[in-house]
């Protein structure tokens, strides 16, 4: 097993590199002068040369992209053209809110998908079956940006005085303040470092940190908040798995061991978990590891209609602003989680199917 | 059916035998008929076939042209339809009325032709490149199929929508540059469909014997080899032309695709996006296309990947 996770994490290196040298590029490639995108009517000539000296903007292409791997092997970033900040504060306080949102959406996925799934194999060509796989197919076609508007206009707009009314922008209410829950502790935090960096990180995640701090209105108001963009971006990934599910387990449940236990006289329930879902359970992992790529493309559609500032909206205003650092910046730390995720399917793979870590 | 007593074998000269109404069992004639008996697949094919028969006919359907400015109208008025009790005074418009004074059921039926075009495209393209990378990759094996693949991994670490967003800001906003970039990071699933098919066919027999007939590498590669990735890549390309479909409306939602006043469905929703509490039938509308378009090829692409399991060529059919 520890040789096969060596093997896997080595023949990432080359693609986590390649990924660096695409999005340094794609940053650089990308057309139109950051000096007018910030400065606008001020951009003369000279202000641009002091400019683009200070942000090493008139290096050759090779000294930009040494002297940044060199600070990225240190965990430096850069600073954001526009806001004149460090990318890593930015990225503390945009991904908190993406990585709640997919973990969400992922959870809500597997939690609906994987029972649906599991009954419509069992109560095949039945009505539950054919529901089930309307919804699915439905699922899969939508528009999550459609879908995430209808849901806006429904909660928010025709149940409004309703207790199912749901708020369609923004991730709390005016007048809830989250206070970090080292604070709520009297903890003494240093202002900078990785620890100070990690606190951070799960404080700006508004719904751990409620649950962290025991506040129960900051808990009750930002799940309010993240329910419909987390429904919106769910229904895809869920309409996946359930359907995912369902193939897996009619493929085991027609095996000859399944069969046997049937004839052994074991109980339905057994015969689905004990026996038949462990084996459904490999393309199932790989196809929810997959979906967390899916649900990251999914977020910046979900953020710009929720008004949501995570990472899919830094993205593109950044793009639009021809902000290179926070382009770079975010394209490889979305990539570098996503191969890792992708890693990590691959060696839970290896441990549910033995079969693996022997080929 | 024709049976072995209808066939006349005409000993003394063999080829005057014929063989009555005996019809071959090809691979796609067999496709066919599994195709006919999936109700799903004649949903989605019903489906298509409305959209495919609106795009060509929309001159014919659709009441007005998609950039005509109408004069007796409420702007963002809704539906108005006679069927229904809208008053006989009023004109008539299915979808009602968008914030440029145009008839949205107008729009919503030219956006079929921008959607068809989008999806098939798209695709082409990919496939067309995909098949060549991994059909190269799949027959020359070694360096190249490592360069190849390693290449093809860099760009699916991508999050797709990221990725065809980074290359349209290269490329500039667009209809015809969101469907480029869309087809560059789809590219990669044909390549890996294709490299499966060569690589499970190529040390086949009867791939030696060509080779042993003299035949040249390309001879081999694209007259024996490829002909058996095609079912494969016809289910991926059914379903990637919904996917191209859904993607090139979210690149149009966030205003880098379509430009207005192109009818493209994504489009027109995200112009009309922030009316969706005061006027929901502009958002309601291109979106229910989109849907149904997109599920339409979906349902015919599950269908074709069933109609054409090997598997149930030997099993016989099951559903």
């Amino acid at each position: 097993m520890i040789q096969y996770s060596i093997r896997r994490l080595l023949a990432a290196i080359p693609v986590v590199l390649g990924v660096v040298a695409i999005a340094f590029i794609l940053a650089r490639v990308i057309p139109g002068d950051p000096c007018r995108a910030i400065l606008g009517e001020k951009a003369t000539a000279a202000a641009c040369e002091r400019f683009n000296e200070n942000k090493g903007l008139n290096e050759p292409l090779w000294t930009q992209f040494t002297i940044y791997m060199s600070d990225l092997a240190r965990g430096d970033f850069g600073e954001s053209i526009r806001f004149k900040r460090p990318i890593t504060t930015i990225m503390l306080e945009r991904i908190p809110l993406t990585m709640e949102l997919s973990i969400m959406a992922v959870s809500l996925a597997v939690l609906i998908g994987v029972p649906l799934g599991i009954l419509a194999a069992t109560r095949r060509n039945s009505l539950a079956d054919v529901i089930t796989m309307i919804f699915a197919n439905i699922g899969v076609s939508m528009p999550v940006f459609w879908l995430g508007l209808m849901l806006a206009y429904v909660f928010a707009l025709l149940l409004k005085d309703t207790p199912f009314a749901l708020p369609p922008t923004g991730r709390i209410s005016p007048g809830v303040v989250p206070v970090p829950f080292y604070q709520v502790y009297g903890w003494d935090v240093p202002q900078s470092g990785i620890t100070a960096a990690l606190l951070t990180f799960v404080a700006n995640m508004y719904i751990v940190n409620a649950l962290l701090s025991t506040d129960w209105t900051l808990f009750a108001d930002a799940l309010k908040h993240m329910i419909l963009p987390a429904v919106a971006l769910s229904t895809i990934p869920m309409a996946i798995i359930a359907r995912m599910t369902r193939s897996s387990m009619l493929e085991v449940l027609e095996l000859d061991y399944i069969r046997t236990a049937r004839a052994k006289g074991a109980r339905r329930s057994q015969i689905v978990f004990k026996h038949a879902f462990r084996n459904a359970l490999l393309p199932l992992v790989t196809i929810t590891g997959l979906q967390m790529g899916l649900v990251l493309s999914g977020a910046i559609l979900t953020e710009t209609i929720f008004n949501l500032a995570g990472v899919g909206r830094a993205m593109y205003e950044a793009i639009t602003a021809r902000d290179f650092p926070i382009i770079q910046g975010f394209l490889i730390v979305i990539s570098v989680g996503y191969v890792l995720i992708n890693l990590l399917i691959d060696l839970s793979y290896a441990y549910l199917d033995p079969r693996i870590r022997l080929e | 059916m024709a049976s072995l007593t209808d066939l006349d074998l005409t000993l003394d000269d063999p080829t005057r035998a014929t063989l009555g109404d005996y019809r071959a069992n090809s691979l796609w004639r067999l496709t066919l008929r599994r195709l006919r008996r999936q109700r799903s697949a004649l949903v989605g094919a019903l489906i298509l076939g409305i959209l495919v028969f609106s795009a060509i006919f929309a001159p014919l359907i659709a009441p007005f042209e998609p950039e005509a400015r109408l004069r007796d109208v409420g702007r963002r008025d809704g539906p108005c339809i006679h069927l229904l009790g809208c008053p006989a005074d009023e004109p008539q418009h299915l979808m009602g009325i968008d914030g440029n004074f145009r008839d949205v059921f107008s729009r919503v039926i030219y956006g079929a032709r921008v959607s068809l075009r989008v999806g098939v495209l798209t695709v082409s393209f990919a496939i067309i490149v995909g098949t060549t990378l991994g059909a190269v990759a799949g027959y020359m094996g070694g360096w190249v199929d490592q360069i190849i693949m390693r290449i093809l991994d860099v760009v699916l670490a991508f999050p797709f929508l990221l990725l065809a967003i980074a290359i349209v800001s290269i490329l500039g906003a667009g209809l015809t540059n969101a469907m480029l970039a869309i087809a560059i990071v789809t590219i990669p699933q044909y390549a890996r469909v294709v490299r499966a098919s060569v690589l499970s066919v190529r040390e086949m027999e009867f791939v030696e014997a060509s080779r042993a007939l003299g035949a040249s590498h390309a001879q081999i590669l694209f007259g024996r080899i490829l002909p058996n990735a095609l079912p494969p890549l016809i289910v991926q390309g059914t379903l990637g032309i919904a996917t191209a479909i859904l993607d090139t409306a979210a690149l149009s939602f966030i205003g880098l695709g379509a430009q207005p006043p192109t009818p493209e469905w994504g489009a027109m929703l995200s112009s009309e996006r922030n009316q969706v509490f005061s006027a929901p039938h502009l958002v309601f509308f291109p979106g229910l296309a989109i849907m149904l378009t997109v599920l339409g090829f979906n349902l015919l692409g599950d269908g074709l990947r069933d109609a054409l399991d090997p598997r149930l060529s030997q099993a016989g059919f099951k559903k």
